[in-house]
């Protein structure tokens, strides 16, 4: 059993979904995002993804992209990663990390399956690697004990579920729209139904994101799926409230609602 | 699972979000239809024909050559197209393809602004919705570009995140195209980007290569000892390399933006300071720093001032196939200005670093094989033309004084003009 496979089997006995918050490394700074996943593992977050800010992000809204292109210009280098990490892990959360494929290939995809388990890392999501271009990482994540999650959307096709889903482990993310990251009013309707085909071809955790921003969100969404996914609605709050209060309420918040 | 899709040895594939898969695989079964379908074929052609105004002559140039150390050099007239680059090529493939996907609305990069004309001419030609996403950095400074696709109907979309340049209107054409795929097609401009573009976009030029082998061989009853073409994406060098490519006599080069010297960090070129990744879905050279992070480029042409290159060339570079070589700004602003002077041809300053490679290249073919009977034959891609580069080159030879300067910039305060229009992407 791996950190994912456990936290998934805790919510669902505890009849209820895991709350997944994203929050990139190093932004604003090193040290406010180690604080900042200390206070949603405190707030509630079962599972944190660790993003990876990348100059070129083209999954991610205006809300990440210019996060990381801050946390770039104060200096992020990839290795600050397994810190926060390592921090994720120390607070009682399961951490996994979110990247661009690029940072990796560049750093040694084993090296960095190496370095991220040795920082207690359960997995790694890769939001512009599909299962057909992985191998290589696939082969570094089984070497290492991570778990590679992929990214299924609702113009996949039911072969390129069954085999996205298949290639992952701990869970299958679930890409609610067709579109990039950012709080959206709605995202009921396709997340529905493209969580009702995943099931149909994996027993695995499936957690849903892009668009959540609320409880009532959550609450919503928490209702089919296993896990919900909160980024750009998170990271707003650090960029507004560098003290994290509003982090904080936030997090609580959305807490709450995976638990109605 | 899938084999890998459109690999040029361990360059290429597909390295994109999952949602814009079925698109990639959509474009890829209505190209290879359309290419089974003769009715798609003679249109093509005859867009070519009547509508661009192939096939572009190809041009002996004498008094140019006399700089080349005795070989003959001919130039492919891309330059001569409809829109004033090679670009129109693809852009009509694909605003073909668009259409027989049942697609109303096209979305398009560019750095310059030439890809972006020429999508902006073939949907109005077409009656396609287009949206063009150009850097705000490139808009201030191509001002006049701006403005031709607006009167052409496109709408103009500046780019604010990341460095404002071209890299950056790739990601925001992306964001939209994952966000509309379904109505909406991305006309990509160059032989980068997920398969099937690198491919698709590689044979919609390929006509280049085909009529210059031909021009050619009618007029010298051989081939070439060696092509030359600049690389930004690499469409261009591409459609004139890909009709050589099983002819091994035939040197294949292509010359990047060595902008102001390899050795200063300020330039483009891929292949000298670049290290194999993955950028805007295709793996292949990558200029980054350690952590993998795209390193900002610079070069006086916006067209081939772009961290990454298609990844054929990629393939072919580590096959040693084509050699590629940077020139620098001051290297291709001297072959600028002697096309101007002995042939009468303003070549666009993309263009114009493939011509001084040429000039490096005649010489030294010409110190290999010293033989007047039988002078060395370089062909080079004139890939557009530089009617809008002049401002640029006023600037730099100086041939406007600090009073036209200042005046020019009281203009420009008070409605934009164009610093440049650029000719590549």
């Amino acid at each position: 059993m791996s950190a994912l496979d456990d936290v998934f089997a805790r919510c669902r006995a505890e009849e209820r979904a895991a709350l997944v918050a994203y929050l990139p490394a190093g932004y604003p700074d090193l040290d406010t995002s180690v604080a900042a996943v200390r206070a949603v593992a405190a707030a509630g977050a079962d599972v944190i993804e660790v993003g990876v800010p990348y100059t070129d992000p083209l999954m991610d809204g205006p809300v990440i992209e210019q996060a990381a292109s801050q946390a770039l210009a104060n200096g992020f280098r990839l290795a600050q990663v397994f810190d926060v990490v390592r921090a994720v892990r120390e607070a009682g959360a399961v951490p996994v990390v979110m990247s661009y494929w690029n940072p990796v290939l560049r750093h040694g995809p084993d090296r960095f399956a190496a370095e991220l388990a040795a920082a207690g890392g359960a997995g790694m999501i890769t939001p512009d690697l599909i299962p057909d271009e992985a191998q290589v990482w696939r082969a570094a994540a089984d070497e290492h004990g991570l778990d590679p999650v992929f990214l299924v959307a609702p113009s996949s096709t039911d072969d390129r579920l069954r085999m996205t889903a298949e290639a992952c482990r701990g869970f299958v993310y679930v890409a609610s729209t067709m579109g990039v990251t950012g709080a959206r009013t709605s995202v009921g309707g396709s997340a529905a139904a493209l969580v009702e085909r995943t099931r149909a071809v994996t027993d695995l955790p499936l957690c849903v994101g892009l668009g959540v921003s609320t409880g009532e969100q959550a609450a919503e969404v928490a209702r089919f799926a296993d896990g919900v996914i909160v980024g750009s609605a998170l990271v707003r709050t650090v960029g507004e409230d560098p003290t994290l209060g509003r982090l904080r309420e936030l997090t609580a918040e959305l807490a709450r609602g995976v638990r109605r | 699972m899938n084999a890998p899709a459109g690999r040029f040895g361990g360059f290429g594939g597909r390295y994109v979000p999952e949602a814009l898969v079925a698109a990639l695989e959509e474009l890829d079964r209505a190209w290879h239809d359309a290419l089974g379908d003769p009715d798609f074929g003679e249109e093509l052609a005859r867009l070519h024909r009547d509508y661009t105004g192939r096939p572009s002559p190809l041009t002996e140039v004498p008094r140019f050559a006399e700089h080349a150390g005795g070989a003959r050099v001919f130039l492919k007239r891309e330059d001569l197209n409809h829109t004033g680059s090679h670009k129109i090529n693809n852009v009509l493939g694909q605003a073909l393809l668009t259409v027989r996907m049942g697609k109303k609305r096209v979305i398009a990069e560019t750095g310059a602004g030439q890809h972006g004309v020429a999508t902006a001419t073939a949907a109005a030609l077409m009656g396609l919705d287009c949206v063009v996403y150009m850097g705000e950095v490139d808009t201030r400074r191509q001002a006049l570009n701006v403005a031709r696709m607006r009167l052409l109907g496109a709408e103009v979309v500046p780019v604010s995140t990341g460095s404002a340049t071209l890299k950056d209107a790739i990601n925001e054409a992306m964001r939209d195209w994952v966000t509309n795929v379904g109505d909406t097609h991305y006309l990509l401009g160059t032989v980068t980007g997920p398969h099937p573009f690198p491919t698709m976009v590689r044979d919609f030029h390929s006509v280049i290569g085909v009529e210059a082998r031909e021009q050619i061989l009618a007029r010298t009853g051989r081939l070439p000892d060696a092509v030359c073409a600049c690389v930004g994406g690499g469409s261009n060098a591409m459609g004139i390399f890909h009709a050589f490519r099983d002819d091994p006599e035939v040197r294949l080069h292509g010359f990047e933006a060595g902008g102001e010297g390899v050795e200063s960090g300020r330039h483009a070129a891929r292949f000298s300071g670049g290290v194999p990744g993955v950028l805007h879905g295709a793996a292949t050279y990558v200029l980054q720093d350690d952590d993998g992070q795209t390193r900002e480029t610079h070069s006086i042409s916006a067209g081939l001032d772009y961290p990454s290159v298609g990844p054929e060339h990629a393939y072919l570079h580590d096959t040693g196939r084509a050699t590629y070589a940077p020139v620098t700004d001051t290297e291709a602003m001297d072959a600028f200005a002697l096309l101007c002077r002995t042939e009468g041809i303003i070549p666009a300053i993309e263009s114009a670093h493939a011509l001084a490679g040429a000039l490096r290249v005649g010489r030294r073919l010409t110190e290999e094989n010293p033989d007047p009977e039988r002078p060395p034959v370089v062909v080079v891609n004139l890939s557009g033309r530089g009617d809008k580069d002049v401002d640029t080159a006023a600037r730099w030879f100086g041939l406007v004084d600090a009073e036209d300067l200042v005046e020019a910039e009281q203009l420009k305060a008070d409605e934009p003009v164009a610093e440049a229009e650029g000719s590549g992407w």
